[in-house]
């Protein structure tokens, strides 16, 4: 045999393959899901070297952190799927700090039994979902969990950026006055993944708002670098990023029913399955807090975005010890915005 | 929305407040119980109660199913779930209300139980049919609302000759309960009430007429309303308008889905498959006489209470629980010394803070900065 003359090996069987405990055993079958997968994916100079890390220079300003797990289910939904997502999410945490992502690690944990061919399609959402945003993803690790230990497939993504000088956002910021703004349409997301959800299964042509949203902070904080709160209302919704706001601002929020961007077909699946889409998810969206003479131009660069084209002034920040957020509803009447209890459960009478 | 969006116009209910406040006379007062607990869920989302005149005050009535399930019934199903093993499967909020000792059907989950939440009576038959070697218990609550869907799956278990499926009927009648209201059980003072906002849904299925034996009897208006805030808004119009005209009659303010007789089909069906019990207890109002109903002979093999020789206990409520009184109306959710300490949304002390539709759950969830107001 020439030893010059690579060997065959068969590859990947991405058609009919499943994920098998030797996929994270550190053996050939895993150097090969890696080179094969992976790399071809997600290929870039760092992930090419084949280190346990990756290596790379500090850049000028302050470096900003953030880790996210995603556990999403259906793993694929109208609109993205858990690989998009885990990029999305990772860069807009990190963007939230007004901050410019510069690279990702994705950590996987695969159930055995899991068809290679959805992995091949989550890790090419993936791959196109960081080459679109222009973060690569530098590092990662695969491991594999026995049949029945895990949902298919659970990804971790970590995020490094970097903050320009000058730039200080933080939910503790908002100050009695300030005005209040959020990026688009509320709920989307929420409502497209509880349509696919066992037991609720609904038509509707609502889809995922999930997108990266560092292209828009950096508009954002172009047009006003005083912005004093950001953050994207995932889990828990508007609701619990109004109410995090407030705790750790000490002031209570004040926002108008009226205001709110709501498509029609999100308020409808809301209205018949109980819930406020306010406590309901969005994965594309930002909420913004800044000072009363910073909002007509922040508004504008919003707007002026293609992911900010619904943007919205919503409320203002006002004095209040109890730091209550509350709303004007349609009717005129007000009420609490409250962190949602428990999970969204429909009502039954 | 259409037929949604109407209903929640702010121009229209200026237009209402302000007839509302013309029409309230300065001298007096105004008590009006809505009873259903979707009303009192529309009254706090939408802050009606800053739409009316200050003569007019809202008091939350009991018609919140999950509140009034006593917590001797919760017991019942978690044994099934834990010492008989079945399959039980129910409606959402009834998950969480705290039984005796610290648990509750969520954690008898979290322990191994299998409880199921459904949206549907029909799901647990479902489930039924796809495991024919489990046996599935319907744990089945809720006023006239919920009933119908409960008596459609016993004919249709019994047409199908199900051997793995059962009820456990927790079903309460509504016009029994708000007479109890005003006979003021125990010994405890009838809350002083001029009219009451009447069901939504419950008369869709059971018509206005059932209310107006009750409505002479106690001389008490009765305007039946939907459950948007616009129709809370007319009802209490209405409600003022009988009591400035000395009349006690039963209006339908709801006419674009409650009709005198109700669903004809629905009542067909409920009265084959259910007959009143003599009595039974209720959370707040104490036990009821003909105020529940019981799954009928013809359906025995069904009845979860006589398959697992269900025995009810009364259980004493949470020390401190004010929930007895707040349902019957005598007192609002701050007057008791847990809420908001103690009893939250997130640790419920009593039933009332478990369901969006208990008093409690609204005012802590929508309405408890009026209290730092009052207080400030």
């Amino acid at each position: 045999m020439n030893a010059r003359e690579k060997a065959y090996v068969r590859p990947v069987d991405f058609r009919d393959g499943r994920v098998d405990m030797s996929h994270g055993a550190g053996g050939r079958a895993m150097a090969q899901l890696v080179d094969e997968l992976f790399l071809a994916a997600l290929d870039n100079p760092w992930l090419r070297k084949l280190n346990d890390q990756a290596c790379f220079a500090p850049p000028a300003g302050r470096l900003v952190i953030t880790t996210d797990s995603h556990v999403v289910t259906p793993l694929v939904f109208a609109g993205g799927d858990i690989g998009s997502l885990s990029v999305h999410g990772t860069i807009n945490d990190v963007a939230m700090a007004g901050a410019r992502p510069l690279y990702l690690t994705a950590g996987f944990i695969l159930e055995e039994g899991f068809p290679l061919g959805e992995l091949r399609r989550i890790v090419e959402s993936m791959a196109a979902a960081s080459r679109e945003a222009g973060v690569p993803v530098v590092a990662g690790d695969t491991k594999v969990v026995e049949k029945g230990k895990g949902d298919g497939v659970f990804i971790t993504t970590t995020g490094v950026g970097v903050v320009p000088d000058g730039v200080e956002i933080s939910a503790e910021r908002a100050r009695p006055g300030d005005a209040v703004l959020v990026s688009g349409t509320l709920g989307d997301h929420g409502v497209a993944i509880l349509s696919k959800r066992a037991n609720l299964d609904f038509e509707t042509p609502i889809r995922s708002d999930t997108a990266a949203l560092h292209g828009l902070v950096a508009a954002m904080v172009e047009a006003a670098p005083a912005i004093r709160c950001l953050r994207d209302p995932t889990r828990g919704g508007l609701a619990a990023t109004l109410n995090e706001f407030a705790q750790a601002s000490g002031a209570g929020f004040r926002i108008r029913e009226r205001a709110l961007p709501i498509k029609p077909e999100v308020h409808a699946a809301c209205e018949f399955l109980g819930l406020d889409p306010l406590n309901v998810a969005n994965e594309g969206k930002l909420v913004a807090v800044c000072a009363p003479d910073d909002a007509a131009k922040l508004l504008a660069a919003m707007r002026a975005h293609p992911l900010g084209r619904d943007a919205a002034l919503i409320g203002e920040v006002v004095e209040d010890p109890q730091r209550f957020v509350q709303m004007e509803t349609r009717l005129g009447g007000w009420r609490i915005v409250d962190w949602l209890t428990g999970e969204q459960l429909p009502r039954i009478c | 929305m259409r037929y949604v969006d109407e209903f929640r116009d702010g121009t229209l209910a200026r237009g209402i407040a302000d007839r509302v406040a013309h029409e309230v006379r300065p001298d007096r007062s105004y008590r009006f119980m809505e009873f259903c607990g979707g009303h009192t869920h529309a009254i706090a989302r939408y802050g009606v109660v800053d739409l009316l005149p200050a003569q007019v005050r809202m008091i939350h009535g009991p018609g919140c199913p999950v509140c009034v399930l006593p917590v001797g019934r919760i017991d019942n199903a978690i044994a099934l779930a834990l010492q008989h093993r079945v399959t039980l499967c129910t409606y959402a909020d009834t998950l969480r209300v705290p039984a005796s000792g610290k648990t509750s059907l969520l954690r008898a989950k979290a322990a191994g139980a299998d409880v199921r939440m459904v949206y549907a009576a029909s799901d647990a038959l479902r489930i039924a049919r796809e495991h024919p070697q489990r046996e599935v218990v319907f744990f089945a609550i809720g006023f006239e609302t919920t009933t119908p869907a409960t008596a459609l799956v016993l004919l249709e278990a019994e047409r199908a000759g199900l051997g793995n499926f059962s009820v456990f009927c927790n079903h309460v009648l509504t016009p029994a309960a708000i007479a109890a209201i005003l006979e003021a059980p125990r010994g405890a003072a009838a809350p002083a009430l001029d009219g009451f906002v009447g069901p939504a849904h419950v008369s869709c299925v059971i018509g206005s007429a059932p209310y107006e034996p009750f409505a002479a009897k106690y001389a008490k208006p009765v305007v039946i309303a939907g459950f948007e805030p616009l129709d809370v808004m007319q009802a209490v119009r209405m409600l003022v308008r009988q009591v400035n005209e000395g009349r006690h009659e039963v209006e339908n303010e709801y006419t674009r889905a409650v009709t005198r007789g109700g669903n004809a089909r629905a009542i067909a069906a409920m009265a084959e498959t259910f007959e009143p019990r003599p009595t039974f207890e209720w959370r707040g109002l104490g036990e009821v006489a003909g105020s529940a109903l019981r799954i009928r002979d013809r359906f025995r093999r069904f009845d979860a209470e006589a398959r697992y020789g269900i025995v009810y206990r009364p259980v004493p409520e949470p020390k401190g629980c004010e929930c007895g009184a707040i349902l019957r109306g005598a007192k609002s959710p701050s007057d008791c010394r847990l809420f908001g300490t103690v009893c939250t949304p997130e640790n419920p002390v009593g039933s009332c803070m478990v369901s969006s539709e208990g008093s409690c759950a609204a005012w802590y969830g929508y309405g408890r900065f009026r209290d730092a107001a009052r207080t400030a």
